[in-house]
């Protein structure tokens, strides 16, 4: 089997794992917001929760498996791990922006404004714009050797870089809720809603893996197809 | 060869640098300019009646520093690209390492001495009488710039290779600079209000402890760069 074939049965595979996701996903918001009570002092808003949490636990998934899959590239120099942490990257950068769009939206409502200078909100942010410099980094680079290396020292130190600014605005000050979820003391969060969050956030990790399986896939068929074209001209 | 150990290689890249700086001076004439320029230019964007000159100022410094030096770093790396410079240090024994280290030497002594050009002005302009304080805010103003030197040092390596290197910089180096820039500017005011130095020592091992892991880190992954 070529690689381009390869390729393709992994992207039909990623597909699956995608449609699987959304149909996740779906059902899981349906559940939240049907099924699951509504909060005595939020109200309906707090069902955008379900959204925003699953949203977020991606996109640290992403970001950090696009750290270490530097890592990886830097001390192993395989390709793979080059494509796959510039899937991940793209992959969490898209539902970063799920994050931070649902974010202001419950804001609104509860905290009476959109956007605050708060910890969670300003690292996230942050965090945000540093992978988007990642994605501008390998965009700028055409050589593909560079690019790998390059991004992957960027990966590297943005794993390093990220739990400094948490602490840097964290000590600014802070007012995010604190967790709820994995809060061993005073209230949690009741099954009834712990429930539906952990379905959508299986749910967004199925996505996370179809999508970057798909991106994965489309990287690969790009360079075959650069490869074929170096090897017209030659 | 005892001639090409790293601390040589490093001293050696940097006289070098420095060298090619001071018989044009252009770089350094710009920043220091550019400078001075947004000094002036922040103290005038505010509301005079609400926000005095002692609240703005230690933002109005760091942001002085940040801007400066990006115009720095942009240079360590451009100078190398004519002529295809770098590929010829690159073909030397010289090693990775002391390359890079005399690159920061370089920039560090640049950036260094823009800083104690305006940090007197700042002092005047802004009227924010802390001679006495000056040796703590000088220990501030060296931790906040190994930081900052050493990263964008590292970054400024890589941008050089695309083709919008002057925005890229900026773009990549922002985010990193978070952590240094707001403890500097956390401990700036600090020291203006005369607070006492249990104030100080968090934000200041914040700041130390960025410089010695990003400085390590920046060392350990110059070769991934240098390196075809």
């Amino acid at each position: 089997m070529t690689r381009r074939e390869r390729a393709l049965r992994t992207a039909r595979r990623g597909m699956i794992v995608t449609a699987i996701g959304l149909a996740g996903l779906a059902a899981a918001y349906l559940w939240g917001s049907i099924f699951a009570p509504i909060e005595r002092t939020q109200g309906p808003a707090q069902k955008i929760f379900y959204v925003h949490v699953s949203a977020a636990w991606s996109t640290l998934l992403a970001f950090g498996l696009t750290g270490l899959l530097s890592l990886g590239y830097l001390i192993l120099r395989d390709r793979k791990f080059d494509l796959l942490a510039a899937a991940s990257a793209e992959v969490g950068v898209a539902f970063a922006m799920v994050m931070l769009t649902t974010g202001p939206l419950w804001g609104k409502p509860i905290w009476g404004t959109f956007w605050t200078w708060d910890a969670r909100l300003t690292s996230t942010l942050f965090t945000f714009l540093l992978f988007v410099g990642y994605l501008v980094l390998r965009g700028a680079l055409t050589d593909f050797d560079v690019r790998a290396r390059f991004s992957a020292v960027l990966g590297v130190m943005a794993l390093v870089l990220v739990p400094f600014i948490h602490v840097t605005v964290l000590w600014f000050r802070t007012l995010h809720p604190e967790p709820v979820v994995l809060n061993t003391e005073g209230a949690g969060l009741p099954w009834s809603m712990l429930s539906p969050l952990l379905a959508a956030v299986a749910a967004c990790t199925t996505l996370y893996i179809g999508f970057v399986t798909q991106r994965y896939a489309l990287a690969v068929l790009r360079d075959v197809r650069e490869e074929e074209a170096a090897g017209g001209l030659s | 060869m005892a001639g090409s150990s790293v601390a040589s290689v490093a001293f050696a890249v940097a006289a070098k640098d420095l060298r090619v700086e001071w018989r044009t001076k252009t770089a350094f004439i710009s920043s220091m300019v550019f400078a001075v320029l947004v000094l002036a230019v922040l103290y005038f964007a505010r509301d005079k009646t609400a926000v005095g000159d002692f609240s703005i100022a230690p933002g109005a410094l760091w942001v002085t520093f940040t801007f400066a030096g990006m115009l720095g770093l942009n240079r360590a790396f451009l100078i190398e690209r004519e002529n295809r410079a770098l590929d010829g240090l690159r073909l030397t024994p010289a090693s990775p390492t002391g390359i890079f280290l005399g690159k920061i030497f370089g920039n560090l002594v640049f950036l260094g001495v823009v800083e104690l050009v305006s940090l007197p002005l700042f002092i005047l302009f802004y009227d924010v009488p802390i001679w006495r304080q000056l040796p703590v805010l000088l220990l501030v103003v060296a931790l906040a710039t190994v930081g900052y030197v050493a990263v964008g040092t590292l970054l400024s390596a890589m941008v050089v290779r695309t083709r919008f290197s002057e925005v890229m910089l900026p773009v990549l180096l922002l985010p990193f600079l978070v952590p240094p820039i707001v403890s500097a500017v956390q401990l700036t005011w600090r020291i203006m209000a005369l607070r006492p130095l249990s104030e100080l020592t968090g934000w200041l091992s914040l700041l130390a402890s960025f410089d010695i892991i990003f400085f390590t880190l920046s060392l350990f992954l110059f070769e991934a760069i240098l390196i075809e």
